[in-house]
């Protein structure tokens, strides 16, 4: 129920943003949203809707780079993933640092094993690697060997 | 700050065994800002994963964390069963939940210990890791091994619990509960414990909210958040316990909610094995045929807080993708609200509290000069300051 509900009220607020919505289960659910719109979403999610950051995951794919962001509705057990694609040559996306610390360390993480860019973070700089690893080489990369 | 004067001094942590980099800038005695590099220990966990079948990367993933070793394996067997459609057996649940709880127990005894020796109280460390003993020995009567267990797998576990062990167990736990008290009466009623610990490190409810921490640390801030209740997983929604929670923040509602926590440890074990008693001759594994195309969450409550999993699967054999979040990754960060504008004794004492897991992160604590970027002392030293103001304390109170 509480799904359905946070997934109608996703779509009440922004229809054009989102391109797919699968519910998977009651507590498993993934929408597909329009990079640009990840900031938004996010803040609704965030302080209108009351839910949890828990972590992001990236993918590098054909598609391109894919970032799942994970959030938790923690009185349903409701794991809402907000799935984006980003641009193959310059994966870029604005960054949720600003608005809650959760997402600090893994967009740091992000940009250094991926090389996505995330705008306006306070401070990207390498988060495991300091001191230790080439600029410009991605090791979570397909093409890394 | 020059990165010249950055010089780590052993791999490890003295105390906790484990690497870590913390820089505490200091004014006087007062921490100003704190700074946590990671990474000096960075396995790439997550891509080795990609290259290992779904049976082998149990063994990876349990190697993550040496204490709460099977939060992980409990994770990523939910997120696999989950890509699957895997339902498993009612005794799989029980043995399940039996070997998490027992976890639970001694990872919080090994840190009321470790909380013991930073304030000065070497008594209650060797009490509780003498009464932690037996409950190791239970995992090596159980799983064969003391630590990193081996006892998940797909769709099951490896080992049965037989019926002759069962009477063992219990009475364990029994003893373990008696001396739970013992270590509950001396950290509730000792006066200086409270002066130490209490007022000391705290984050409020908003602040854990902002780093989205979890486990004791968010619980102890009021948040009574645990994924065992909200997104229920084995036998935890078959049994009855009760979430704890305390509303101070400080270290001492920290230790509070650990210490309490035990006993619902204890509850949830014991009805465990009383269920087991009644699905005698379940089989423990169910077949698992091949792992189909897609995605899976799964999540675990460890001793320290949600373990996060998220696996993608092209239908071969191996995960395309595996991320894992441990809980520390989230409650380390709190140290910025925890730990800043307090005195190195206490700022101590607060880094402990979130029985941070360093198995992803660097080396050595150090305080540094906040003007020269000098550094000034090591780890054993900032636990000497915190050991001296306990015992000027107790000269006061006792």
């Amino acid at each position: 129920m509480e799904t359905d509900r946070v997934i109608e009220k996703l779509k009440e607020n922004f229809d054009k943003e989102i391109i797919e919505v699968v519910k998977k289960s009651e507590r498993r659910a993934t929408v597909s949203v329009n990079p640009d719109s990840i900031l938004k979403i996010a803040e609704y999610l965030y302080k209108s809707a009351g839910l949890r950051f828990i972590i992001a995951s990236a993918l590098h794919t054909k598609r391109g780079f894919e970032i799942n962001y994970h959030f938790s509705m923690d009185a349903s057990g409701l794991v809402l993933n907000i799935h984006v694609i980003l641009d193959k040559e310059n994966p870029r996306i604005e960054s949720l640092s600003n608005m809650f610390n959760a997402s600090n360390w893994i967009e740091r993480e992000m940009h250094e094993l991926f090389g996505i860019d995330f705008l306006n973070h306070p401070n990207q700089e390498k988060l495991i690697s300091e001191g230790n690893w080439a600029e410009g080489v991605y090791p979570y990369r397909k093409e890394f060997k | 700050m020059s990165k010249k004067t950055l010089i780590p001094i052993g791999p490890y942590h003295p105390l906790q065994e484990e690497p870590e980099l913390f820089k505490l800038y200091c004014d006087g005695e007062i921490v100003k800002d704190i700074k946590w590099e990671t990474g000096y220990n960075h396995r790439g966990i997550e891509k080795l994963s990609e290259s290992k079948t779904y049976d082998q990367v149990f063994f990876l993933v349990e190697r993550i964390c040496g204490i709460c070793s099977t939060s992980h394996p409990f994770a990523f067997a939910n997120a696999v069963e989950e890509i699957a459609g895997i339902e498993i057996t009612d005794r799989t649940k029980y043995i399940r939940s039996i070997i998490g709880e027992l976890e639970r127990i001694h990872s919080h005894l090994l840190w009321v210990g470790l909380a013991g020796h930073f304030l000065g109280y070497n008594t209650v460390f060797m009490w509780a890791w003498k009464y932690r003993e037996p409950v190791l020995d239970l995992f090596e009567m159980i799983t064969g091994n003391r630590n990193s267990y081996a006892m998940f797998r797909v769709g099951g576990v490896r080992r049965d619990i037989e019926d002759g062990k069962i009477s063992l167990i219990r009475k364990i736990m029994g003893d373990v509960k008696s001396k739970t008290d013992l270590l509950t009466g001396a950290v509730m009623d000792d006066p200086v414990i409270h002066s130490r610990t209490k007022g000391v490190g705290i984050l409020t409810k908003q602040d854990v909210i902002d780093y989205g921490a979890v486990g004791p640390t968010a619980r102890a801030s009021g948040l009574a958040i645990d994924i065992r209740k909200d997104d229920p997983y084995a036998a935890y929604p078959l049994v009855n316990w009760k979430v704890i929670t305390a509303q101070g923040g400080d270290v001492f509602s920290k230790a509070e909610v650990r210490l309490l926590e035990i006993y619902e440890s204890i509850s949830i074990i014991e009805q465990c094995l009383d269920r087991l008693e009644k699905v005698k001759g379940q089989d423990v594994n169910v077949k698992v045929r091949e792992i189909p195309e897609g995605s899976g969450t799964g999540r675990a409550e460890a001793p320290r807080g949600e373990v996060f999993h998220f696996v993608v699967s092209d239908g071969s054999n191996s995960p395309v993708r595996h991320k894992i979040r441990a809980p520390s990754y989230v409650n380390i960060a709190t140290f910025k609200k925890s730990c800043i504008g307090q005195t190195i004794s206490d700022a101590t004492l607060s880094l402990a509290a979130v029985d941070p897991c360093y198995c992803c992160t660097e080396r050595m604590a150090a305080a540094y000069d906040l003007n020269s970027g000098e550094r000034i002392m090591n780890a054993n030293e900032l636990i000497n300051i915190s050991v001296r103001k306990t015992n000027e304390l107790k000269k006061n109170i006792i």
